[in-house]
């Protein structure tokens, strides 16, 4: 845990301006943006805002509420088509926090039981 | 778990924020001995001009997989140095990628006035299903995508080494 902390705390530093996705995906109210999250990732081409109110129960304010939380975690990026603005769910910052936690040992470990688990399928 | 192809999305966008300058970023990008550095370190060519060519090459351990020697294929469609580039982009390392639609990719960088900058990466990937579900790192034993060549760029480019080591 110390060292969760002291990573955590180092990330701030070195990116005081990265958005802070795990004080995102720490709060108890993350599901909901996650459902938005989902939302807008769930069809081709990214979605608008008023495609995301008509297919979540959520009133509009309540989306923009959480699309503003997402967006500001990097997690949601908005791109302009046209007088459409779509909101497309960026993976990358989750990676990142994947990258900067599982060290080069876990990584040899995990991969080693993966590629166990891929000799043992071929062998059948 | 459904993937992103069983529900059809066809753009990808994917953005990074990187401790440093736009012109380093475009090199990392463009420049061959970069690009063997980090993400699935190929070695690349691109010729800088619109409609000029653009091709990866299979690495050493891809080789020894059976790889062709040119995994991927593409032109260059805009060249705006450091800030924008839009190419084609068309995997040809097995005979399905092959089949599929050629791709549209866009690298955008933006430097930000605190000295860092946003790299936006947008793939279209229309018709090309196998591609996206590569690029979203969601085909077994294929490595991250994007997500991953991304990270690495950017450890890369802020700590001189790449995730590998």
């Amino acid at each position: 845990m110390n060292r969760i902390i002291v990573s955590l705390s180092s990330a701030r530093r070195s990116r005081p301006l990265r958005p802070n996705v795990l004080a995102l995906l720490c709060r108890r109210t993350a599901q909901r943006e996650i459902d938005v999250a989902a939302r807008a990732h769930s069809r081709r081409d990214g979605r608008t805002l008023t495609e995301l109110e008509s297919e979540l129960e959520m009133t509009r304010f309540g989306v923009m509420k959480h699309l503003r939380v997402l967006e500001n975690a990097g997690l949601i990026v908005t791109r302009r088509a046209g007088r459409e603005k779509r909101h497309f769910l960026n993976p990358v910052p989750i990676r990142l926090i994947h990258d900067r936690w599982i060290d080069k040992y876990t990584e040899r470990r995990v991969s080693a039981l993966t590629a166990l688990k891929h000799e043992l399928e071929e062998a059948k | 778990v459904t993937t992103a192809v069983e529900k059809g999305v066809t753009t990808h966008v994917y953005r990074v924020y990187i401790k440093a300058k736009p012109q380093a970023i475009w090199d990392a990008i463009t420049k061959s001995e970069w690009a063997e550095r980090y993400g699935y370190a190929c070695r690349q060519e691109y010729d800088l001009r619109r409609g000029g060519a653009f091709r990866a090459f299979a690495n050493a351990p891809m080789l020894a997989h059976g790889a062709p020697e040119v995994i991927i294929i593409g032109e260059v469609i805009e060249a705006d140095p450091p800030r924008k580039l839009v190419q084609t982009w068309h995997p040809i390392w097995d005979p399905e990628s092959a089949a599929e639609a050629a791709t549209r990719l866009s690298w955008e960088i933006e430097e930000s006035p605190e000295g860092y900058c946003k790299l936006t990466v947008t793939h279209d990937l229309a018709g090309a299903p196998l591609t996206a579900a590569m690029v979203a790192g969601e085909v077994p034993n294929a490595g991250g995508g994007w997500s991953y060549v991304l990270s690495d760029l950017k450890t890369l480019l802020e700590s001189g080494k790449s995730l590998a080591g």
